[in-house]
């Protein structure tokens, strides 16, 4: 019985410390958009660094979970639950890193009269994925206050989605961005970063069904 | 001593068939959602049960001795027998079945067959816990959810954490589930024996490294307990893996609440000292009355599903379980009265 229950306690610390991580990243990722609009590209790409590196460390932290869960024959009736949960979770991180690469990559040029409606949209979007996180933890925990989380999150994601709009209208309005492909650039841009958010709605929809089951 | 086994023979296969599938009413779910290993199960149930028919099986068997008092080996064979194959036919025709229900039929087809006067009294206390059961393990279960939401929402116990405290949970509960069914309904299985084998007269008091001395109804009841216990280890595995998966659908957390209210009920139900202790304080005890474990798992679950608002609950169920109650006593006095009729003129044995 003690091995059990040293190996409970090792997947709460990995779940904690996914957890954790998903958190740290999404604080990571809002200050390295941050910089990029600021125009501090070297800032920038350390921020994009540390995300990937969150991400490559989230997925090790997956692994080990899933064979516990499954090897060890822990929680039976919400393994299911749990391995879905944090799969997704997954897809939610793996976007802020694709958004980062493909910023490093692409360098949209910044326009100044978007530059507040981005850094807008993706503190917008961090919110809503740090509220997922508050959400993931009351499920583990307290699964009656998912809800709660659950109501913020989709306040939050909506109001991505209204800069996101805003963001392409002034684009494809503007006369100082004379080329085509250059408003089509800014909308892709706000589309994936708005995607990050999305993601999290996603999860947390699946969360609160998850939490509804395992409420007593 | 070899005629004594033979004519035992049918309270023994009513054993097997209790262990087989009454033992999956508190292991199933912990078995079947995979909780607790169908092993480890198995025998914390098959050593359970057998303490509790030896420590504490004598009341309820003595409730239905007062039904009727069997005096005759070949009576009581064919009584076990009778409730036995009742039980078989009922569940083959998918009809909603107690052992205990059956049990006590085919003693009113022997008090018939033989003349007795039925014992009313004895037959109304019967009757009406049978009735009382599941309601009270209803209400024990709605109980026991409101104190287990109240304290979970306060200690906020990790999900994994929960889990790991529930196994144990399951465990210690199934322990205390499976005294309780062999405390309450090791009479169903040799309560009818108990006079017969004791004018026999072919059984002495055992001394058990001289630590305690088994009676000859203590003996008889280790018998049952093996019977059960073999009943539990070779075909209970299916049964519990259809409670658990299919019937209750219950999770773990419930499971170990519906269970408990249960164990509880049959508890009291069984239990010499608490009815001593009670009525020593000029208090109203429980009568001690072997009562049907499925039944009263039913009234657990219907008790939880109440205690959340009411919803999703299969009522007619509810229906299933009163019909049984006439239904089931009824096929068995008749079954009872014919198989009499058969073993004494048929077999040219002294039944009553």
């Amino acid at each position: 019985m003690p091995s059990v229950f040293k190996q409970a306690r090792a997947i709460v610390g990995d779940i904690e410390k996914y957890l954790e991580n998903l958190d740290n990243a999404a604080d990571i990722f809002e200050l390295g958009i941050n910089e990029y609009f600021q125009g501090n590209l070297e800032r920038f790409e350390e921020r994009a660094q540390e995300v990937q590196k969150l991400e490559t460390e989230n997925d090790r932290l997956r692994g080990r979970i899933k064979t516990t869960l499954y090897t060890d024959l822990l929680i039976p009736d919400a393994r299911g639950d749990v391995l879905g949960l944090i799969e997704t979770l997954d897809g939610v991180l793996g976007v802020a890193e694709h958004v980062v690469d493909q910023l490093s990559i692409e360098k949209p040029l910044v326009y100044d009269f978007l530059k507040d409606d981005f850094i807008r949209l993706t503190e917008a979007t961090v919110k809503t994925v740090k509220e997922l996180v508050v959400a993931c933890r009351d499920f583990f925990r307290d699964p009656v206050k998912v809800k709660d989380s659950v109501a913020k999150i989709h306040f939050w994601e909506h109001e991505a989605d209204k800069i996101e709009e805003r963001i392409k209208r002034k684009a494809f309005e503007a006369e100082e961005i004379t080329e085509f492909s250059r408003k089509v650039h800014m909308r892709y841009f706000a589309e994936r970063i708005s995607l990050f958010a999305d993601e999290a709605e996603d999860v947390a929809e699946r969360l609160e069904v998850y939490a509804i089951k395992r409420a007593l | 001593m070899l005629v004594i086994l033979i004519f035992l023979s049918s309270g023994l296969f009513l054993g097997w068939s209790l262990g087989a599938n009454d033992a999956a009413n508190v292991w199933g779910t912990a078995v079947g959602t995979k909780m607790v290993r169908f092993k480890t199960a198995a025998l914390v149930a098959s050593l359970f049960i057998l303490i509790g028919a030896v420590v504490s099986g004598t009341g309820a068997s003595h409730t239905l001795g007062e039904l009727g008092n069997i005096s005759m080996l070949a009576g009581a064979f064919t009584v076990a027998l009778a409730a036995a194959f009742s039980v078989y036919i009922m569940t083959k025709a998918a009809l909603p079945v107690s052992t205990s229900q059956a049990v006590v039929g085919a003693i009113i087809g022997w008090n018939l067959f033989s003349r007795t006067p039925i014992n009313f009294g004895a037959l109304t206390k019967i009757m009406g816990t049978w009735i009382f059961s599941p309601v009270l393990t209803a209400v024990f279960a709605a109980l026991l959810f409101f104190l287990v939401r109240f304290i979970m929402k306060r200690v906020r116990v990790h999900l994994i954490y929960q889990d790991f405290f529930v196994r144990i949970l399951l465990i210690v509960v199934g322990a205390f589930g499976s005294y309780s069914l062999g405390a309450n309904n090791i009479a169903n299985v040799m309560g009818v024996f108990v006079s017969s084998v004791e004018t026999a007269g072919v059984m002495g008091r055992v001394s058990l490294f001289s630590l305690a001395e088994l009676t000859v109804t203590q003996q008889l009841f280790a018998l049952g307990g093996l019977a059960i216990g073999v009943g539990v280890f070779t075909y209970s595995r299916k049964v519990m893996l259809t409670v658990g998966k299919d019937i209750y659908q219950l999770n773990p957390v419930t499971a170990v609440i519906v269970v408990l209210a249960s164990s509880l009920v049959l508890f009291l139900f069984a239990s010499q000292s608490l009815q001593e202790f009670l009525l020593a304080r000029n208090l109203p005890a429980f009568p001690l009355v072997p009562v049907s474990s499925s039944q009263s798992i039913v009234g657990g679950v219907i008790g939880v599903g109440l205690a959340k608002g009411g919803k999703n609950i299969n009522y007619r169920i509810l229906g299933r379980i009163s019909s049984g109650w006439i239904m089931t006593p009824l096929i068995a006095a008749v079954v009872s009265f014919v198989a009499l009729f058969i073993v004494q003129n048929v077999f040219a044995q002294v039944v009553f």
